[in-house]
């Protein structure tokens, strides 16, 4: 048996069809020769292909079927693409001709009648399994013949232009970083709607922008490489380079219409126009100079501002950005500032970047390109390879990483979980309507699951991560749990949201821990009420949220406390505080906000209703009383938060003052601020 | 009893299944699954349920397997069944004699399709 044979095996074919009878039944006449995989209707079908499109030869669809029948099935196969790359034969009792035509219409291969016929089921089969494989085999190999082409293309574009900055004294790096920014500026442009660019123009630019200085060529050494200043004369031949090489491309024969030969002249002969019409070689002014030739010129001034001449230092990405934004190098298209002011944070990172991984990239071509040589795989082989080892590699660390990890997918509406998240959570792996499932209303609670969703659909592509905490029920247990989950955007302009992967990691001990700490760190050790900081933040909290502001702040210290410490130690003195905090918690209510400031000082914040003094005069005598021999006696200054500016320092500070007035007063009492 | 004579006892096309399905053996097997096949039972429950379209598909169904497996007197009865229900058609009087039909095909083709297990 040959090697092919065994990298495919058996082809598998996916039988979907409502009646388990009539699946048996081709799966009996076709499994000698074909795995087998069965569906009972579209969406369970829909599921399958979402995990295993890369394997799938072939499926066999019946027309009526519950949940979700077959032409509703060819539409999805049809929006994810799959029906270009899986043939579908249509094997429903039904022959009324609208129905066949829309299957057909849908992008079916072919159509088996009814009743069954064993020949030619698997004569239909293999034919239309055949027929594929080899238009399928005939567009990989005009794809790589065009690759190929593009590439050599590429390469040759590189070639002439390397050899222009080779003898102007540059690195190649010029052309490059000139590629690089002409693509972002233009992606900015399509992005924005602007001169109706495409992403075809965008590759046909980049290619062009190589060409831009190729004029040089012409340009006697003497003045392309002099150190110091040209002189006018000098300049002026400096100059002819744009019309010079505009000049070199219109004189190739018989290309003048090419897209590439027409971009390439208007690059090379108006990259520096200005947008004031004060530039060379033509003086055109505005939108008179194509778009292309605008967006290079820019891409221009940013490299040679950036990088290192014989006559200057490199400037900063920052430096060079502002110079041109205060026009000391030009006058440019006030859009293209635009483009610059919003691309200049991103640009940076992305010209390192795209600069380091260039090298990588080609290596891993090169290494690509030389298995191809070798003939030990075909593109389609080494597609499938390369896909199975990430799988391996994935499922390895997903069941490693004990975590619940997931692949959401918006049409159909699919949940696929990682096995062991399956098992942990003792669901299927596939979830068909994650929102009517038990997943998304028991284990998430359903508001929670429609807000990840929202989320979700609310990123872009530019910032596509969510992370939220969520309290779920895992196995009948409230488990808090982190998901963090990526949304998945499809590869066409523009990019249209797909679903999502990400995970769920239990937290719960974690979050345990801080709720615990945070409830320490907001209480005294001793009393077990808050800490001054805590209070305050919860009192500035309830002030942000009243209107009225009826709230009472009282702050009171014990008299004489230091006499009880004296006198009977340290150990009475906390016995004393105790005390005095127990009571104050049992006469005060939910409402109220009890503290201990430090040593025997503490405050109590209150709302009231009509009258304040009652409820002062209430707490006031609560701690007229002793314990054991030590009597208590406290000094009490109130203060009303509808007298203060609304903040917690201002009336803290006046309920101190009113506290101090007490006891210059002599102790014992309670008073009120007063201006 | 032998397959062929099961087929004859139906009413049902022998030549045609073997055409097909070429062995005995396999005819048997999937005419066997017929026992078990629950379109039938969700035909008449939805027709008592008047839920019109789910009874519709389930007619659907039972021609289709019928039709492949060649009983052809249930296949043609089914068939006339669901045509009449197709397209979210009402329930009126006319569907009655058609649904005794089916019955009446059914029953028989189950007791004799019972004498081959």
């Amino acid at each position: 048996m040959s090697k092919k044979r065994k990298i495919f095996e058996k082809k598998k074919i996916l039988i979907v069809d409502d009646s388990e009878i009539n699946r048996s039944l081709l799966s009996d006449m076709l499994s000698d020769e074909y795995e087998i995989l069965e569906a009972e209707n579209g969406m369970e079908a829909s599921a399958i292909l979402h995990d295993r499109e890369q394997e799938i030869a072939l499926v066999l669809l019946d027309i009526m079927m519950p949940v979700m029948d077959g032409f509703e099935m060819l539409v999805i196969m049809n929006k994810n693409g799959w029906i270009k790359d899986i043939p579908v034969i249509m094997i429903s009792a039904e022959n009324v001709p609208s129905y066949v035509d829309r299957a057909y219409d849908l992008g079916v291969q072919d159509y088996i009648s009814r009743p069954f016929d064993e020949r030619t089921v698997r004569r239909r089969v293999i034919n239309t399994i055949i027929l594929f494989t080899k238009q399928k085999e005939l567009s990989h190999m005009v794809t790589n013949q065009i690759l190929e082409k593009e590439n050599d293309n590429k390469l040759m574009i590189e070639i002439l232009s390397n050899i222009v900055e080779f003898r102007n004294g540059e690195s190649g790096l010029h052309v490059l970083h000139i590629r690089m920014l002409t693509e972002l500026i233009l992606k900015w442009l399509i992005k924005k709607k602007l001169y109706r660019i495409s992403p075809e123009d965008v590759s046909l630019v980049c290619n062009a922008s190589s060409l831009h200085d190729i004029g040089k060529i012409s340009i006697p050494p003497e003045i392309l490489n002099k150190p110091g200043r040209l002189t006018d004369e000098e300049y002026e031949i400096m100059k002819e380079h744009a019309s010079e090489g505009a000049k070199i491309l219109s004189n190739i024969p018989f290309r003048e219409n090419e897209p590439l030969i027409r971009l390439g002249f208007q690059i090379c002969r108006w990259h520096h126009e200005r947008y004031d019409g004060r530039g060379y070689p033509d003086g055109l002014e505005g939108d008179e100079i194509p778009i292309a030739a605008q967006v290079v010129a820019l891409a221009d001034v940013y490299d040679a501002l950036t990088s290192k001449r014989v006559y200057k230092d490199a400037y900063s990405h920052e430096k060079a950005v502002d110079m041109i934004l205060n026009g000391e190098c030009g006058v440019f298209n006030p859009l293209l500032m635009d483009c610059l002011r919003d691309v200049a944070p991103t640009l940076k990172e992305e010209l390192r970047v795209r600069s380091e991984g260039k090298k990588m990239q080609e290596e891993v071509i090169d290494a690509v390109e030389k298995m191809v040589e070798k003939g030990e795989l075909d593109v389609s082989d080494r597609t499938l390879k390369l896909l199975e080892r990430e799988r391996v590699k994935y499922q390895f660390f997903a069941e490693l990483s004990q975590e619940i990890q997931f692949e959401y997918t918006v049409s159909p509406e699919i949940l696929i979980l990682s096995e062991w998240g399956a098992n942990y959570l003792s669901m299927p792996e596939t979830i068909m309507n994650p929102r009517k499932d038990s997943f998304g209303t028991e284990v998430f609670t359903q508001n929670d699951f429609e807000h990840l969703l929202n989320m979700l659909e609310k990123t872009t592509p530019e910032e596509p991560v969510v992370e939220q905490k969520y309290l779920l029920n895992i196995n009948g247990q409230e488990r808090w749990s982190k998901v963090i989950a990526r949304s998945m955007w499809g590869s066409w302009e523009p990019p249209e949201y797909t679903g999502a992967i990400g995970k769920i990691v239990d937290i719960h001990e974690d979050m345990e821990k801080m709720n615990h700490l945070e409830v320490m760190a907001a209480h005294d050790s001793l009393t077990g009420l808050l800490n001054h900081k805590a209070a305050k933040s919860q009192i500035i909290a309830r002030m942000a949220e009243d209107e009225e502001k009826k709230f009472l702040l009282l702050v009171f210290d014990l008299d004489h406390f230091k006499l009880a410490n004296d006198t009977y130690g340290h150990l009475f003195g906390d016995e004393v505080l105790k005390f005095v905090s127990e009571k104050l918690r049992r006469n005060t209510r939910a409402v109220d906000i009890v503290a201990r400031m430090g040593g025997d000082e503490f405050l109590i914040f209150m709302p009231y209703k009509d009258s304040m003094e009652p409820q002062v005069k209430r707490i006031f005598e609560l701690l007229s009383t002793k314990y054991e021999k030590f009597p208590i006696s406290v000094s009490m200054g109130i203060a009303c938060a509808k007298d203060c500016d609304g903040t917690y320092d201002s009336l803290f500070h006046m309920a101190d003052e009113a506290l101090y007035e007490v006891k210059r007063s002599g102790r014992n009492n309670y008073c009120f601020y007063h201006k | 009893m032998t397959v062929r004579e099961c087929y004859e006892a139906m009413g049902a096309d022998y030549e045609d299944v073997a055409g097909r399905l070429r062995t005995d053996e396999r005819i048997r097997k999937f005419v066997l699954k017929l026992l078990n096949d629950k379109s039938y039972d969700l035909l008449i429950s939805s027709m008592e349920s008047g839920n019109m379209s789910e009874a519709f598909r389930a007619a659907h169904t039972l021609k289709g397997v019928c039709q492949n497996l060649s009983v052809t007197p249930l296949y043609q009865s089914a068939a006339e069944l669901a045509d009449r229900l197709r397209d979210g058609q009402e329930y009126a009087e006319d569907v009655n004699p058609l649904l005794e039909q089916v019955k009446k095909d059914y029953t028989l083709a189950m007791d004799c399709i019972q004498k081959l297990a």
